[in-house]
């Protein structure tokens, strides 16, 4: 069988037009599906970025609450009903909102202001510089270095701003696991100081960070916040509501599935057709085959090893070309959100796999309807 | 009397329906013996391409037999005659059919890579085959590099590669001069027919009839007439 395989390769790449073609089509394809895909996830992470940063494992927020950057406020009972709750360990509160920065040189920048627990800094990033105690100091803010860090005039330790006529002091430099969905950057603070220092509504509390003593606690922990009448969500869980708030409620699911189904009909179609013409070419020799002895076994095999050969090289061309393209996008570009995931590699392959398929199977009908009484009419 | 090769009784063969039905064999019956080489021959339109395919078991004929070793070709399954094609029956087609993406080496291996050998030694058995045929220092290049002559020499190679009992050869001659074809086929004849092997040819090449031990005639899906032989 080895035998076969290596003829049906030999057929395959010493048709080196063809071949190219094909590789080109799927490559293509692949490259598109993965780029759209990644720039979905990218997007998706980013609006989720306050989750993925803080990284508590059950947030308690308002039910009306569709995704992490649109907060609707808590009183203050629903945190203290969470510290009493059964199989917590501890809780505390979070506040997020957004707030124009005026810079030194008298222009305006919106940011995004986190304010963290002021007992614990429960949910504080990793300093590059600095010391998170700093974040006591008067005025204290530390600045997360990540694609909209510039906009804030790249500060430094010590760099001076205003935040609603209140002076502000950058104390630290943070990196945290993901920049924001919208362009702006982020500046994290206590929570009573950006309650202090930002305009509020009657209620305050963003979200309610909750640590259970067990996971087997979740369960009880979010039956008893629904009895309240507020929503208890695993960090996956509210990841997953996010980015389900931006697939199915923006449009921009629809758009970006649309770009990827599209993507897929043109490797479809530049691949099918191609692999077509080439088994086509190629009958003669498949009747030739066939009449010296092959039967449709192999010869279908041999169409499935080409389709697959070629389909599999394609895919990991197209995986190729698109990581190179986001890692040198991430250093011209660092706003640039795009990701590849087990999610969108495992859906580019399943999609071609289809392609092989599809591709396979119009070449195997040809082949097994052509008869080897074909050769000897010269 | 020698064994007989093949057997067939009374073949019938025909293409199109109603108006455009042509009738390509009409109760044709032969024997190819092991050691003879046996012409088809006629005028184009005689039915001796169409004997030739249903004879090696590619095309099957409307009404008839035919027995290789003794067992009816046509009531085997599509893979057992596959098989039997494989094993019993070499080709060697009119426009040679070798594959341009291939090496000489790598187009008369192909019958032994159906028959499960290991590439290496396919290749090694072509290299043997293609020094019987005087192409040795070809082996390496694709058919498209070499003569219309050499190409028909590769295509025997390829065919007698798995050392088929019967050989088969559809107009041998049609893309050959004269001296070229004649040459090709005397060496059919002293190289490859033995006691063992019977060779048919069909061809309407007069030029190379000297070569046959007997000559089956047709006209309009007919046996008309056997030379240097009896009728079958």
């Amino acid at each position: 069988m080895k035998g076969i395989l290596k003829l049906a390769y030999k057929l395959l790449v010493n048709d080196k037009a063809k071949f190219t073609a094909l590789l080109l089509g799927i490559t293509f394809a692949v490259f598109l599906m993965l780029q759209v895909t990644s720039t979905f996830i990218g997007m998706m992470k980013r609006a989720s970025s306050t989750v993925y940063n803080i990284a508590a494992p059950v947030w308690i927020m308002d039910p009306a609450v569709q995704s992490a950057s649109a907060a609707i406020g808590m009183p203050d009972y629903v945190l203290d009903a969470a510290r009493s709750m059964q199989g917590v360990s501890y809780a505390v509160p979070v506040y997020s909102g957004n707030s124009l920065v005026k810079l030194d040189d008298g222009t305006y920048q919106p940011a995004t202001i986190v304010g963290l627990d002021d007992t614990s800094l429960y949910g504080r990033p990793r300093l590059l510089q600095g010391k998170i105690e700093d974040l006591y100091g008067e005025n204290a803010f530390v600045v997360v270095k990540d694609g909209d860090y510039p906009k804030l005039g790249s500060p430094r330790v010590g760099t001076e701003f205003e935040v609603n006529d209140h002076r502000g002091v950058i104390v630290g430099i943070a990196d945290v696991a993901s920049g924001g969905l919208f362009g702006t950057p982020t500046l994290y603070t206590t929570y009573n100081r950006a309650l202090q220092y930002l305009p509020n509504p009657r209620f305050t509390i963003s979200y309610v960070l909750l640590q259970p003593k067990s996971v087997g606690d979740v369960a009880e922990i979010k039956a008893q916040v629904k009895a309240m009448g507020y929503l208890a969500l695993t960090k996956d869980e509210f990841i997953g509501r996010t980015s389900s708030f931006y697939m199915w409620q923006t449009g921009m699911g629809i758009n970006i599935m649309i770009v990827a189904v599209m993507s897929f009909i043109v490797g479809l179609s530049i691949s099918g057709q191609t692999f077509y013409t080439f088994v086509l070419e190629n009958i003669d020799k498949f009747a030739a085959l066939k009449a010296m002895g092959a039967n449709n076994r192999e010869l279908v095999l041999m169409i499935l090893s080409q389709a697959g050969f070629t389909s599999l090289i394609g895919y990991g061309l197209g995986v190729g070309l698109c990581s190179l393209m986001i890692t040198v996008a991430k250093t011209r570009l660092p706003s640039f959100a795009s990701e590849i995931s087990f999610v969108n590699l495992g859906l580019g392959l399943f999609m071609v796999v289809i392609i092989a398929a599809v591709s396979s199977y119009f070449g195997v009908r040809r082949v097994l309807n052509v008869e080897p009484f074909q050769v000897f009419r010269g | 009397m020698t064994a007989i090769a093949i057997q067939a009784t009374d073949l019938g063969k025909s293409f199109g329906v109603g108006d455009a039905k042509t009738v390509a064999l009409h109760d044709v019956s032969l024997e190819a013996r092991f050691g003879e080489m046996l012409y088809i021959v006629g005028p184009s339109g005689s039915g001796k391409t169409t004997l030739l395919s249903v004879l090696s078991g590619v095309l099957r004929p409307d009404a008839g037999t035919v027995s290789v070793d003794g067992n009816d070709i046509w009531s085997l399954s599509p893979d057992r005659l596959a098989e039997l094609r494989l094993h019993k029956i070499g080709f060697v087609f009119q426009d040679f059919h070798l594959f341009p993406r291939l090496t000489t080496a790598e187009n008369v291996a192909i019958p032994l890579i159906l028959k499960r050998e290991p590439w290496d030694q396919a290749i090694g058995k072509a290299h043997e085959y293609l020094e019987i045929v005087g192409l040795t220092k070809r082996a390496d290049l694709p058919p498209v590099k070499l003569s219309g002559g050499e190409q028909q020499r590769v295509a025997i190679a390829r065919a007698m590669a798995a050392q088929p009992e019967i050989l088969v050869m559809d107009e041998p001659t049609a893309s050959l001069d004269g001296d070229t074809g004649h040459s090709i086929v005397t060496f059919v004849k002293n190289e490859i027919l033995n006691e063992k092997r019977c060779v048919i040819v069909v061809t309407h090449d007069s030029r190379i009839y000297d070569l046959a031990t007997r000559i089956l005639k047709m006209e309009d899906g007919h046996l008309v007439s056997v030379e240097n032989g009896e009728v079958s």
